[in-house]
């Protein structure tokens, strides 16, 4: 495993991904979601809104990062508001 | 569809194809991001240096001025790829014969290797021993891809056009031969120009095939490698280097393992969101249509 | 009232155009657009076939012939290029490695792709729009973004530069296609047929083996296909893994530029050589290819 060369950040990254499915795969069985339509365009489930909120994190990031000074927390904290947003009224 | 079962157990059908794709792409995807952190000089020399990659990809011209050549390349095929192939489909024989003899030929340069179809256009458009390269300059036209920007461009696009409106066409005609004789005859009956036939009759039935043929393709050109590595190396200068060379030069050829994975996720945040919002469109097109097809 | 006489004007106006085009002139238009497209696919095919002339036509020649004049076809027919090619092990051994791998990986991939695709047609569970989601993400990844750990993963689990290495990262694409195919094919056919075979006490492996696959068996054959197809023409990951023992035709035939040049018949030969497989595969399928390119969705 040595030559996939993991990091502390990296690491933390993806267990937490790996949580949020398993997250959200329980939440599914307890209470299975239903399609509904919020501020954006289209109908989606809570799944869908996991997956927008995180690749619109993603682009938030990589806009942070490369065009701006600001500090990645910022982004990270930004992000995090946004996926809440999203998954309450999206 | 609407009448399938909910059924968790279903999981077992698709967990052998899991662990093999799963295989393939997401421990492969674990090391990219692994690597877009760190300066990675050896199996066991590795510096962490956080975002710094990725801040320097994204302000890097050659790789922005790549991203809007290949842009631009995609949209270029699609607009000469789609139009095309729908016309060849419309004049392909419907039965008989000729439509077998058609159909093999016309799937031909889809099954060559891309390397391949590098080759014969290298081969094919070459001033001293190519049949196109050579006719072009009896004609009195200064035809020469290694040392014309533009040249080398018309030469790509005509490479791509000649290697994949097979595809689009095939599909197209798939989708033709699915329409009931009975359609027709109605419009003889009432008269309708071919226009209206094409309009009305055969283009809606079309809509299904040609947003896999649009997806298939934007996918396709948006990773195109092989074909303009053989035929121009990504030359004259890097008028005709596309996204996946200029990764494939920065990962193999300098070795530079940190910036080439910060860009391989670019490319595929990308290319993620593209596919999202086309995907996304088809499943909305599909719901409000009645049944077959989509997951 | 007012229907008849709209009927009746509208039967004058059908009698109008009628008398205004005889028969024989309509007949005679309809065979001249039909000559015109004829005329337009022809001239596709020529330009389309143009290259590949070429090719076969630079495969029959000495070098020195290529290089010392434009003939438009061989002047003095030599099959020697084909000849050296069929010779020498460290040629001919592409083919077969090429061959090895794409069959490998078709084997692979159907048995996979088979059930997942009935569970996609059949069944709704958690997270199933999301994982077909993330299976044609995996068609659209560029391979170039995965070559180097690639290259590291096989190697680290010992199965660099060989046939199943090649085979199983093919899969990466592949299984996505099979899967997106399989489930058009098979959510065409009626839902009924699988509860019938319940009622009847099949269990479901033999339902599936003695039943279902039988009726999709075009569908299977455009998908193997579309999978030789796929497997056949990529060259970056199989170059990547491999180096002697399992090396693809494609990278075999870098090795024509030397340092005195490009033996350009022996490159031509080799390129024709991979054609073929092609075209046998497309003759097998050709009467299903038309339904099947439409991957079941029309």
């Amino acid at each position: 495993m040595s030559w996939m060369v993991w990091t502390m950040p990296t690491a933390i990254f993806f267990s937490s991904i790996a949580a949020m499915l398993a997250g959200m795969t329980i939440w599914e069985i307890l209470s299975p979601t239903i399609e509904r339509k919020g501020f954006l365009p289209i109908a989606t489930t809570r799944g869908d809104r996991l997956f927008i909120g995180l690749l619109s994190a993603a682009f938030i990031h990589l806009g942070v990062i490369g065009f701006t000074s600001l500090s990645i927390w910022i982004a990270l904290a930004v992000s995090a508001v946004w996926l809440l947003v999203l998954m309450r009224w999206g | 569809m609407n009448n399938k079962v909910p059924n968790n157990r279903a999981w077992l059908l698709v967990l052998p194809m899991l662990v093999l794709v799963a295989f393939s792409a997401v421990i492969p995807l674990m090391t990219v991001v692994n690597y877009s952190v760190q300066d990675v000089l050896g199996p066991n020399a590795s510096f962490f240096t956080g975002t710094e990659w990725f801040r320097t990809m994204l302000n890097d011209e050659a790789l922005q001025s790549a991203f809007l050549r290949q842009i631009s390349f995609s949209l270029i095929i699609l607009a000469i790829q789609i139009p095309l192939g729908i016309g060849i489909a419309l004049i392909m024989p419907k039965r008989g014969w000729q439509a077998s003899a058609v159909l093999i030929l016309i799937t031909l340069p889809l099954l060559i290797p891309w390397n391949v179809v590098g080759s014969i256009w290298q081969i094919f458009t070459r001033g001293d021993i190519g049949l196109m390269g050579w006719g072009l300059r009896q004609l009195g036209v200064d035809y020469n891809i290694t040392g014309n920007a533009s040249d080398a461009w018309v030469t790509i696009v005509l490479m791509d056009v000649w290697h994949w409106t097979p595809l689009v066409a095939m599909l197209c005609y798939s989708g033709l031969r699915s329409i009931p004789e009975a359609y027709y005859q109605a419009a003889r009956i009432d008269r309708a120009s071919k226009w209206a036939v094409f309009r009305y009759i055969q283009l809606p039935k079309l809509t299904n095939v040609l947003v896999i043929a649009v997806l298939l393709r934007f996918m396709h050109s948006f990773m195109i490698y092989a074909e303009p590595f053989v035929l121009t190396g990504g030359g004259p200068g890097s008028s005709t280097t596309f996204l996946s060379q200029s990764l494939a030069t920065m990962a193999i050829g300098q070795q530079d393992l940190g910036p080439s994975a910060a860009f391989s996720l670019i490319y595929f945040l990308v290319i993620l969101l593209v596919s999202w919002v086309f995907y996304t469109t088809i499943m909305n097109m599909q719901k409000d249509k009645p049944p077959h097809g989509g997951a | 009232m007012s229907y008849q006489l709209e009927n009746t004007q509208r039967g004058e106006k059908y009698n109008t155009i009628y008398s205004k085009v005889t028969p024989a002139q309509r007949r005679n238009r309809s065979a001249r657009s039909r000559l015109r497209s004829r005329l337009l696919l022809g001239l596709y095919l020529a330009l389309m076939i143009l290259p590949i002339y070429w090719l076969i036509n630079m495969s029959l020649q000495t070098n020195s012939e290529i290089l010392g004049s434009m003939t438009l076809w061989p002047q003095n027919l030599t099959f020697d290029n084909y000849i050296g090619i069929f010779t020498n092990s460290s040629w001919y051994m592409g083919y077969v490695n090429s061959i090895l791998y794409v069959a490998m990986n078709m084997l692979i991939t159907i048995c996979v792709a088979l059930p997942a695709a009935y569970a996609f047609s059949r069944y709704t569970f958690i997270g199933d729009k999301h994982l077909f989601f993330w299976l044609l993400t995996n068609l659209m990844a560029p391979p170039a973004v995965f070559l180097l750990p690639y290259f590291q993963l096989y190697y680290s689990v010992g199965l660099f530069d060989t046939h199943i290495a090649v085979a199983l990262a093919h899969c990466l694409f592949n299984i996505p296609l099979a899967i997106w195919i399989l489930e058009g094919f098979m959510s065409s056919v009626p839902k009924e047929i699988d509860e019938t075979a319940y009622i009847d006490g099949y269990s479901f492996p033999r339902f599936f083996v003695k039943i279902f696959i039988p009726m999709i068996r075009s569908g299977i054959g455009v998908t193997l296909f579309f999978l030789f197809m796929f497997s056949w023409v990529e060259l970056l990951l199989a170059r990547t893994l491999t180096a002697t023992d399992a090396q693809p035709i494609g990278m075999i035939m870098t090795r024509t530029s030397t340092a005195s040049g490009i033996d350009w018949g022996t490159l031509a030969a080799a390129g024709v050589l991979t054609i073929i497989p092609g075209i046998l595969v497309v003759y097998f399928v050709r009467n299903h290819i038309a339904k099947g390119f439409a991957l079941g969705r029309t």
